[in-house]
């Protein structure tokens, strides 16, 4: 178990370095959704469905919106600026960064340990409290509903913003068009 | 250009036979969202990808795709205000986004009317919310080609 999650998480990283590679905006677009749905195989093996539900999901939908937008674009990306002392450099950062978080994940608990008190009071009593069996919609749409507004402010915002921009250039003139 | 008539004949049939079970599988998918894994993202997303298909195949003037584009933007305002609305209805059992509504046994579809219908207004919301965001990218760069110049001088002007 512990086997395949490390091996799938690898082959995320790897897929994100792909996507960050690629010369062509198309591949790199399919590669981040290699990431994404290999991310949610992931929270699948780890026991969160509904997570695992939405990622895919969201996934495909990016994924197809994206395909769309950059089989536009033309492929053509800058020549990436290379040397040595770049390439030194990074490497020796990125070494540095491995070493504070190796030493920062020691001091975590074990993978999978309980230490939350106030989660198991939810998983015991929020079917009983809210009606809803499946305790992450309790949570969501109940005790934590706040934030679901929130997120929905966010979305709605988001969506606005985006019509906003890419609007239709002459609306008035083509009426006929719509 | 090719996104005005769709895909082929293969993909259009096929289209009409799946579209009306992914729209069922997404309404299910948010509806029984309180009892089993998904919810109204969830099932908002995949309603979504459902009209986000129908324009693939059928093209962006014909299919229900167009009926929905024109709506897209007003359905994820309805969605919106639905979630406001039915969040002050919680103030009829005392607070903001309580549950008002009288709940029924447990592990049936009535258990708790008040987070399927907060359910079902998500999934209006973010249906018609990434399906307007789909066609405000599908379209502009549909209808950008040929009068990109002719609207940039408009505004340089």
């Amino acid at each position: 178990m512990d086997f395949v999650l490390y091996g799938l998480t690898g082959f995320v990283i790897l897929g994100s370095i792909a996507a960050l590679e690629m010369k062509s905006l198309l591949s790199a677009v399919i590669a981040v959704g290699v990431v994404g749905l290999g991310l949610s195989i992931v929270f699948l093996l780890l026991g969160a469905p509904d997570i695992a539900i939405t990622q895919v999901v969201v996934e495909v939908i990016v994924v197809t919106v994206l395909i769309r937008a950059a089989s536009r674009v033309p492929a053509e990306t800058a020549p990436l600026r290379t040397g040595r002392t770049r390439t030194l450099a990074g490497a020796g950062l990125a070494l540095v960064a491995v070493g504070l978080l190796v030493a920062a994940f020691q001091t975590l608990p074990a993978f999978g340990t309980q230490r939350f008190a106030p989660a198991l009071w939810y998983l015991e009593q929020a079917t009983e409290l809210t009606g809803a069996a499946n305790v992450v919609t309790a949570i969501l749409l109940d005790f934590r509903a706040y934030d679901t507004l929130g997120e929905a402010t966010v979305i709605l915002t988001a969506v606005v913003g985006a019509l906003a921009v890419l609007r239709r250039p002459s609306r008035r003139k083509e009426k006929s068009h719509v | 250009m090719s996104d005005s008539q769709g895909m082929s004949i293969v993909v259009r049939v096929v289209t009409r036979w799946l579209l009306g079970l992914i729209l069922i599988f997404g309404l299910a998918v948010a509806l029984y969202g309180h009892l089993t894994p998904g919810g109204g993202f969830a099932g908002g997303t995949i309603v979504a990808c459902g009209f986000v298909l129908a324009i693939l195949a059928f093209g962006g003037s014909r299919g229900p795709g167009a009926f929905f584009t024109r709506w897209a933007s007003a359905l994820d305002a309805i969605g919106a205000l639905a979630f406001l609305a039915l969040a002050i209805l919680g103030f009829t059992a005392g607070a903001f986004l309580q549950q008002w509504a009288a709940r029924g046994d447990a592990f049936t579809l009535g258990s708790a009317p008040s987070i399927v219908l907060l359910n079902l207004a998500i999934l209006l919301k973010v249906g018609a919310g990434l399906f307007a965001g789909f066609s405000a990218i599908a379209l502009f760069e549909q209808t950008a080609d040929p009068d990109t110049a002719d609207s940039e001088k408009g505004a340089d002007a």
